[in-house]
């Protein structure tokens, strides 16, 4: 079901480039595909698809004519660019991992896109949702944590870093970041740590796994077939890796490679996965 | 604060380089009743005088040892309303550092945030300083105990034992005799004791003087009860 964030901004993107209401005199070569809008109002989401022009001449293409035209699914403002992010618990290491691309909608624009942030040698932060979102939770959680390190003189812990991080999303409790994030690092104990929230802040922290994107139905399976406690690094790397890539290749909006990084009081090793490059 | 209409600062320089607004805050503050506190190897005690005017004062209900987060607390010297304004927001700026970070506001921070409150009535419209010097006493997550004191300028230091207000030299010159590195909190609590009556005119019992102590046992600020400083008294003595 959709959400009214997603509506609203649904609303936005794609019916700035519908031209029902702006030219009705021009002769549509479009065919309206349901014959009945089940919502009042703006909220109706389906949109037209193309047939051939009835006339020689084509309808000049107007400023608005989009490539989105060419699917008939609902789309969610969290699945417009697409992700899949996991992390996972093992013996005194976390391991979180991502996939690599990033499209608009079904066409893929970049195969190399960072969803996985390093706050400190110990802190991880994963972001699946809108690219901006992610881009800019990104610059703001640095910035909030090194506003903190200056004045607190010590590092931030991952739990204190979760209830940040959930209250910059509470702030935009009415316009929010579409971004669904999953927080993976060592406590000050050396203890794995994990957490993740929805795109609102609400805070779920789990000892196992943790898993966000367009695919996290098939990472869930994936994650619960595969996990056992108390893996080491490497074990931990595989079972991630495994879990990522067989749940992205079932999902059209991510996949393209990934990353994957093992955190341990030693350091971090980050490996990169090759996959089904589709 | 700086929303009157006076949009020029009362605190200016004078020709020697002095804030002579601060200066007189200062001399608020040594008149104002002794405050005192020790940083013990396993806690903090913060100690005042509460006497009152007259016998008919009801004394019960009013603290000058203030709790501001679980695990710390405030004393004073100097004017007393000035006081309460800083207890308030120093409270509410330690919840709403919980709510961000879900951690009890360091020591420290809290020092730093009240003290840029102090600083920045000396530079606002139409506002004078704050006439209290703190005494700010706590333990962070860290364990170690911490003692500060914040002057009305804003300019704020740690301490391992120190006193304000009246007779503070005495005070000060006394602790410094007293005073040593490994000194335990009890020892801490008979010491501050001492040094309070060595200026407290009259006969001092558990309902004149207030007492806050952070112990590293259970990282809890809490004021001793009438009876419990009356026990120590009798220790003393």
């Amino acid at each position: 079901s959709i959400t009214f964030f997603e509506l609203t901004a649904l609303h936005n993107i794609i019916f700035s480039s519908c031209h029902r209401h702006r030219h009705r005199h021009i002769h549509h070569n479009f065919l309206r595909v349901s014959k009945k809008p089940q919502h009042k109002g703006n909220y109706h989401s389906t949109l037209l698809l193309p047939t051939a022009p009835l006339s020689p001449h084509n309808s000049p293409p107007t400023q608005t004519h989009r490539k989105q035209y060419y699917h008939n699914r609902k789309m969610s403002i969290l699945e417009y660019n697409g992700a899949a992010v996991i992390a996972m618990a093992g013996k005194d290491c976390v391991g979180i991992a991502s996939d690599n691309r990033l499209g608009i909608q079904y066409q893929t624009v970049a195969m190399d896109f960072k969803k996985v942030f390093k706050m400190n040698d110990t802190l991880f932060v994963g972001l699946a949702g809108l690219a901006t979102d992610v881009q800019t939770l990104d610059q703001l959680l640095r910035f909030r944590m090194n506003l903190y390190e200056l004045r607190e003189e010590r590092t931030m812990t991952p739990q204190v870093f979760t209830n940040l991080l959930s209250n910059i999303l509470y702030e935009k409790r009415f316009g929010p970041y579409f971004a669904e994030p999953v927080v993976a690092g060592l406590d000050e104990k050396g203890s794995p740590y994990l957490a993740t929230m929805d795109l609102i802040g609400a805070i779920e922290t789990t000892k196992d796994f943790v898993v966000s994107g367009t695919c996290d139905g098939n990472l869930y399976g994936m994650c619960e077939t595969l996990y056992k406690p108390d893996l080491g690094k490497e074990e931990l790397f595989e079972t991630l890796a495994q879990a990522l890539l067989a749940s992205v290749d079932r999902d059209a909006l991510s996949g393209w490679g990934g990353v994957v990084h093992i955190i341990t009081k030693e350091g971090v090793m980050s490996r990169e996965l090759k996959g089904r490059q589709d | 604060m700086g929303d009157s209409a006076y949009s020029f600062s009362l605190t200016t320089f004078s020709r020697t380089g002095k804030l002579l607004q601060i200066e007189y805050a200062l001399n608020a503050v040594a008149n104002g009743r002794t405050a005192l506190g020790i940083a013990a190897v396993d806690g903090v005690v913060i100690a005042t005088d509460k006497k009152f005017a007259s016998a008919l004062v009801e004394g019960g209900d009013v603290s000058k040892v203030e709790a501001i987060t679980d695990s710390s607390g405030f004393v004073y010297a100097g004017v007393g309303p000035d006081y309460r304004l800083l207890v308030r927001k120093a409270r509410k700026s330690a919840q709403a550092y919980f709510r961000e970070y879900r951690e009890t506001k360091p020591v420290g921070q809290l020092v730093k945030s009240t003290a840029s409150v102090m600083q920045e009535y000396t530079q606002s419209g139409g506002v004078r300083p704050f006439g209290v010097s703190l005494l700010v006493a706590g333990i962070d997550g860290d364990g170690v105990p911490r003692l500060f004191q914040v002057d009305p300028s804003g300019a704020y230091f740690g301490w391992k034992a120190t006193a304000i207000g009246k007779n503070y030299v005495n005070a000060k010159n006394f602790l410094e005799k007293r005073f040593q590195d490994d000194m335990e909190l009890e020892d801490a609590i008979h010491t501050a004791l001492l040094t309070l009556r060595e200026g407290f005119e009259g006969e001092m019992d558990g309902h004149n003087i207030e007492v806050g102590v952070v112990s590293k046992s259970d990282g809890k600020f809490r004021l001793l009860t009438p009876e419990q400083i009356q026990d120590y008294l009798d220790e003393a003595n």
